[in-house]
């Protein structure tokens, strides 16, 4: 049989197997994910979305750092019923400014990619410091540490914003410059609170 | 000449520490979905942070110790000759122990890039680099310098693991450091995405499945004393496996706003990597198949036969779940995490269990201190696999359908809170079911320890030339 043939010269020789293991697995990510990478129109903003003002940034690294899109997602599927639960579905150019992207892959709580202003913020705190003492059954764990840090703990949001705007994402000097004045007095809890309260915004107008 | 095996008994030490660090955390965090306060306002041990301990302890430490100390016996004896660079062999050793107990250590802190499975930040993500591409020399070099010409089937697994893992760890941690503990992404939102999912779904093709597919093969063939049944049927499974699971990872992200093509090809691909999967659990069980009486007396070989039948079952239902009519129901659900212990416990955890009942003996040349302690275990195992994959398949599926659920005039019928209240009692069976396969491995690690404890590594010579030769008209 030539395939065997074929195939016993190439398990005597381990340069040849090597390559032939790496052209055979890239294939695949060349035709699916390389294509995905260049089309630009995955990541062109929709319309409503604009780059995280520094409160936000903050509050959205803390999303990242405590885990949250372990049990949260950020992306309302199609369909209708997460459309009435949750709002208008989740569109490509909505994370244009995500890094890492938080669409999640588990609903331990609910989707919170629409979650601003369902709530008011007196609710968010007491819910983040507590949560059963506003959802009784609830089984999410409180986050009491984030009261207790200032946003610019870390005391580099002008480098977090300049390694954004070197990845594109449309910051002015003005804007990094004032970035520290924006986060004086403000807590984790604060910064997180403001990022939750600004999901949704970039959906606009619900698609019709 | 002789084989280096201590660095193979170091390797295993760890894994097994690993195992018992790793299990822990993943029962504790079960015991916070049933209780969540168990974390006490306390940062490090609240859910978020600890989850990523879990996945990464159990497939970084126990995982990848395991192919690692598994790659390095198994190499030496396939190509009859002792490690290339037995220095760089105990480098790799030590400084991945070091890098997976420092990045451990980090995540609790607060350190992680968000990615799901590639959560570690940026020097460890450099670290990992220069540590896979040290493992690649030591195995490939031992390759090269082989004594007998064919490369046996084993070594083509563990090399796409090296070799595939290496290209999709260096892609997907791409970033813009900002300070040593926070970076950024170098993609963005739903490109991100893709290529994320291209890493993560390929995670467990090439380290969960791939890697432990070179497990397989040489050690089951050792342990049934019978040659693998089809040599064929393993190189149709080898290059269809390397060539159709990259294409997989979009099922990941169904219904998402990533381009309808790619969603629709990830879900074709996926039903398409069913055939491999089954070709290499159908080459497994006939290669078990005239060895059946070995079962009643060996663990070791009870855990590997086990392990094939999840695999084969973790490998239906995966592609079942990449459709877009199931994983409408199945996405966002606990339905998911019990796929991913039947896969992790059955399949991952099952055959690196008999594995080390198989070779920890035959490192310290001494019998197992107790077969009775084994078979407890693997009953215990069982159980837990079981009760995991039962309680998070109700919970999953009634998450799903409630959800979906819509009242005459098309409102929502349930709640999200009621639907999460009604969980309680499946969460509860999956912490016992974690408890049950925790204390199985904890017997095993206390098992092992009493084998080898006192005893030198035994020093094995690579066979003369003339067996090395009849060996190599054996093959196949």
């Amino acid at each position: 049989m030539d395939g065997l043939g074929l195939h016993r010269r190439l398990e005597a020789n381990a340069g040849l197997l090597t390559f032939g293991i790496l052209v055979v697995s890239a294939i695949g990510g060349l035709v699916q994910v390389l294509p995905s990478v260049f089309q630009d129109s995955l990541v062109a903003p929709a319309p409503a979305t604009r780059p995280y003002p520094a409160l936000q940034l903050i509050g959205r690294d803390v999303y990242i750092r405590e885990g949250c899109s372990a049990c949260h997602s950020q992306q309302v599927r199609p369909l209708l019923a997460e459309v009435r639960r949750y709002g208008p579905y989740s569109r490509a150019g909505e994370s244009a400014y995500d890094r890492p992207f938080l669409w999640g892959s588990k609903r331990t709580g609910p989707d919170l990619h629409r979650i601003g202003g369902r709530y008011t913020d007196v609710w968010h705190r007491a819910h983040l410091m507590d949560p059963r003492s506003v959802v009784p059954n609830s089984i999410m764990p409180g986050y009491p540490w984030l009261e207790r840090r200032a946003a610019d703990a870390d005391g580099d949001i002008m480098q977090r914003m300049r390694a954004l705007r070197f990845l594109g994402h449309p910051y002015t000097d003005a804007e990094i410059d004032a970035a520290p004045a924006a986060l004086a007095g403000a807590t984790e809890l604060d910064a997180l609170i403001a990022y939750l309260q600004g999901l949704g915004a970039s959906a606009g107008a619900p698609p019709r | 000449m002789r084989y280096h095996d201590p660095v193979v008994r170091a390797l295993v030490f760890c894994s097994v520490i690993w195992a018992l660090v790793g299990m822990a955390a993943g029962v504790y965090i079960a015991a916070e979905l049933v209780w969540p306060t168990l974390d006490f306002g306390w940062p490090a041990l609240s859910y978020g942070r600890l989850r990523a301990l879990h996945t990464n302890a159990v497939i970084f430490g126990f995982g990848v110790s395991a192919l690692m100390g598994t790659a390095f016996y198994s190499v030496q004896r396939t190509c009859h000759v002792p490690l290339a660079l037995p220095r760089l062999a105990w480098f790799c050793a030590v400084a991945w122990q070091l890098g997976v107990a420092a990045g451990g250590a980090s995540l609790l802190a607060g350190w992680t890039g968000g990615k799901e499975y590639a959560e570690l930040e940026w020097p460890f993500d450099i670290a990992i680099a220069i540590v896979w591409v040290s493992f690649g020399v030591v195995f490939f070099l031992t390759i090269a310098r082989r004594a007998v010409r064919p490369i046996y089937v084993s070594n083509w697994f563990y090399g796409a693991l090296i070799i595939v893992i290496a290209m999709l760890h260096i892609v997907n941690s791409l970033a813009v450091p900002v300070t040593l503990s926070k970076s950024y992404s170098l993609f963005a939102g739903a490109q991100d995405a893709i290529v994320q999912w291209w890493y993560g779904h390929n995670a467990v093709g090439f380290l969960l499945t791939g890697g432990f597919l070179g497990m397989l093969y040489y050690f089951l063939p050792k342990q049934a004393d019978r040659p693998i049944w089809s040599y064929r049927l393993s190189i149709l499974a080898f290059w269809a496996f390397t060539y159709s699971y990259i294409w997989a990872g979009p099922h990941h992200l169904h219904y998402s706003a990533i381009p309808e093509w790619v969603q629709s090809l990830g879900m074709v691909m996926s039903l398409v990597l069913l055939a491999p999967s089954w070709a290499t659990m159908v080459n497994g069980v006939m290669t078990v198949a005239g060895a059946w009486q070995k079962l009643k007396t060996d663990p070791a070989l009870k855990f590997i036969v086990l392990s094939l039948a999840f695999y084969g079952l973790a490998t239906f239902e995966g592609p079942m779940m990449s459709i877009r009519s199931v994983n409408v129901v199945s996405h966002f659900t606990d339905w998911t995490i019990g796929h991913v212990h039947s896969g992790a416990l059955g399949w991952n955890a099952m055959i690196t269990f008999g594995t080390f009942y198989f070779l920890v003996p035959r490192l310290v040349g001494a019998p197992l201190r107790s077969v009775r302690l084994a078979n407890i275990h693997f009953w215990l195992a069982l159980a837990g696999t079981m009760l995991y994959v039962l309680a998070m398949w109700g919970a999953g599926v009634s998450q799903g359908l409630l959800w979906l659920a819509l009242d005459d005039i098309g409102e929502l019928s349930f709640s999200f809170k009621d639907i999460m209240a009604s969980m309680a009692p499946y969460y509860a069976l999956r912490l016992v079911a974690g408890l049950l396969f925790f204390a199985g491995a904890v017997l095993m690690a206390a098992n092992l320890w009493w084998t080898v404890r006192g005893r030198c590594t035994v020093a094995v010579a690579p066979p003369s030339v003339a067996d090395a030769a009849g060996a190599m008209r054996g093959e196949a």
